[in-house]
């Protein structure tokens, strides 16, 4: 018996009513805003039976730059039972950019939030590894950040010895 | 400690492994990347939806009508437009036939990498013969741009049969040479059987998808899952493996492309209806002379077009491209002698009036040479994407690769880097 979209909302709303800001439909996607502290949180109830959310399809960032939640987390999830894909958001802070991190749930997010810090400039709290994934260490900035010019130039760096 | 690449053979030019070392064995890896980054998902960010479809060629390399598809039907998505039947066959064609290619550039790699230059040099003799075919119908051998949003650029060759036939034929003898060559060659097994054994928990941890993940024995592709274009009316099956070591990713990749040709075989027979017969380019009037005439009557001649654009004449525009005006370049014939056509040119190029999806955003994957590849779009209801993001499938697996290559020794890293396919252009972007 398949479970339909619905009855997974259903069951988010039930159990984590004050923490879901909004839940909407576009060009029929699923989308579930979050609040930040939960995320965690409603991962892991996803990723358990009977709901079996056992992929992290992807995990990226966008910036609305100019907003006071500056920066916008987004989430796909993928279940391999119901084949069902559902996207998750939650806004952070441009004072204060960090979030948890979801690597003691996904392992392939360790890279992945590695290169949303490297490319935004976002703070994995419980990452181990926290490094820039594709620029090189002691790059300048965040380049995906919408207030990083297309064509900045960086300042030459010392050879590492 | 050693240092394997950035300059190493077997790293497809462009990673680099820190070895902790025990002797032969590995006690700890560390991958570095980013050498082919060149900011793919910014350039995009200040490109129009039309102009940034050259970009996704470069992607993957290997397989860039895929790419040209993952991106076109995610804007497809977001415009709600649907492209007629013929380009969803032909599209069809195309992406198979680039998963061929895929595969049989990733495993030449990763056979020769373990010595067998005889079936590298095989396998690159059968995607040549694929890459007439894409020759012929995109004009370009790699860097394709060949499928549009709303369609595809232009009609298959008149002479598209012949071609095709003869790179399936020719790719099914290599297929078959190969299997006599490699899968029951002692080295080879020696080399892949057992090695780098991945459960499909492991897999499914990691986010795999493909024939990596299909290696493992789950059962999950895109085409099925989610189907898209016509490949629900399609019969195809899905390979598995068993173990989820190299060889069987070896093995499932040299399953898929016996399942592809066969959709290729499907769909030629689909299309029994050829376009209308091609007398074309070479005949009609100088273009030159039709804005001429044009200024005083209406041309009724057919105009002689560049031949560049064969196959794209306005008559086959119903066949291979939606019918809206706002989302499609017109046809040149329009262009060049009607007022209309010159403006809806103008329109279409220029910097804030081409295609303007309407504000959202949207996720949209197909299957991709390595996996699911999906484009990640936020519009603003301008010309440019907000934010595009690239969902690459290699990266997922090859983010693995430092935890599975742990205690094993230097020589196995080589077949189980061949065998997860890394694409330096996708992984870094």
């Amino acid at each position: 018996m398949a479970m339909e979209k619905e009855e997974i909302i259903d069951a988010l709303k039930q159990n984590f009513s004050e923490k879901i800001k909004n839940i909407s439909v576009q060009f029929g996607d699923e989308i579930i805003v979050i609040d930040k502290n939960s995320l965690l949180d409603v991962v892991k109830f996803l990723k358990a039976e009977p709901y079996a959310f056992t992929m992290l399809l992807d995990l990226t960032c966008v910036d609305y730059k100019g907003e006071e939640l500056r920066f916008e987390m987004v989430y796909h999830l993928f279940s391999l039972t119901t084949n069902i894909r559902l996207r998750i958001k939650t806004r952070l802070l441009e004072k204060d950019p960090g979030i948890d991190s979801l690597t003691s749930v996904w392992k392939n997010a360790n890279w992945l939030e590695r290169e949303v810090y490297d490319m935004f400039g976002i703070r994995f709290d419980g990452h181990p590894y926290l490094r820039r994934l594709f620029m090189y260490d002691g790059f300048e900035g965040h380049p995906l950040r919408k207030d990083y010019p297309l064509r900045k130039r960086q300042p030459r760096i010392r050879m590492k010895k | 400690m050693l240092n394997m690449g950035p300059s190493h053979p077997a790293m497809h030019g462009t990673t680099r492994i820190m070895l902790e070392l025990d002797g032969e064995k590995i006690l700890n890896a560390e991958l570095e990347m980013g050498y082919l980054h060149r900011g793919f998902e910014k350039t995009c960010e200040n490109k129009t939806y039309f102009n940034l479809l050259p970009y996704t060629d470069r992607l993957n390399y290997v397989s860039p009508l895929i790419n040209n598809l993952a991106y076109v039907m995610t804007m497809e998505k977001m415009l709600g437009i649907e492209s007629p039947e013929r380009a969803q066959y032909i599209r069809v064609i195309m992406c198979e036939l680039s998963r061929v290619c895929d595969h049989l550039t990733a495993l030449a790699a990763m056979c020769m990498e373990c010595g067998a230059f005889t079936v590298f040099l095989y396998k690159m003799k059968a995607r040549e013969f694929i890459w007439d075919v894409m020759e012929q119908t995109t004009g370009a051998r790699m860097t394709t741009s060949y499928i549009r949003i709303g369609g595809v650029r232009a009609d298959l060759h008149p002479d598209w049969r012949t071609t095709l036939k003869k790179a399936i034929d020719e790719t099914r003898k290599v297929l078959k040479d190969i299997h006599g060559l490699m899968s029951k060659n002692k080295i080879f097994l020696n080399r892949t059987r057992d090695i780098a054994v991945v459960s499909p928990e492991f897999a499914i941890n990691y986010s795999w998808t493909g024939p990596c993940l299909r290696s493992t024995g789950v059962n999950y592709d895109v085409r099925k899952a989610h189907p898209y274009l016509v490949y629900d009316k399609l019969d195809f099956e899905i390979p598995l493996g068993e173990r989820g070591d190299n060889y069987d990713r070896y093995m499932v990749r040299m399953k898929e492309m016996e399942q592809s040709l066969r959709i290729v075989e499907q769909c030629m027979e689909k299309l029994d209806r050829d376009s209308s017969p091609g007398q074309l380019m070479a005949k009609g009037i100088e273009p030159a002379e039709a804005i001429k005439t044009s200024r005083v009557k209406k041309v009724e001649e057919r105009i002689k077009l560049s031949p560049n654009l064969e196959g794209a004449e306005k008559d086959k525009y119903k066949d291979i491209l939606f019918d809206g005006k706002k989302y499609i370049v017109p046809p040149k014939e329009d262009t060049y002698t009607n007022i209309e056509g010159l403006i809806s040119h103008f329109k279409f190029f220029m910097k804030g009036h081409g295609i303007r999806p309407p504000k959202g955003e949207v996720y949209f994957s197909v299957e991709g040479g390595s996996g699911e590849l999906g484009f990640y779009i936020v519009s603003d209801g301008t010309d440019e994407p907000y934010r595009l993001h690239l969902r690459a499938p290699c990266f997922h697996i090859v983010s693995s690769l430092e935890e599975i290559i742990r205690g094993h020794y230097i020589a196995d890293v080589i077949p189980t880097f061949g065998s997860m396919n890394m694409i330096g252009g996708e992984l870094d972007r």
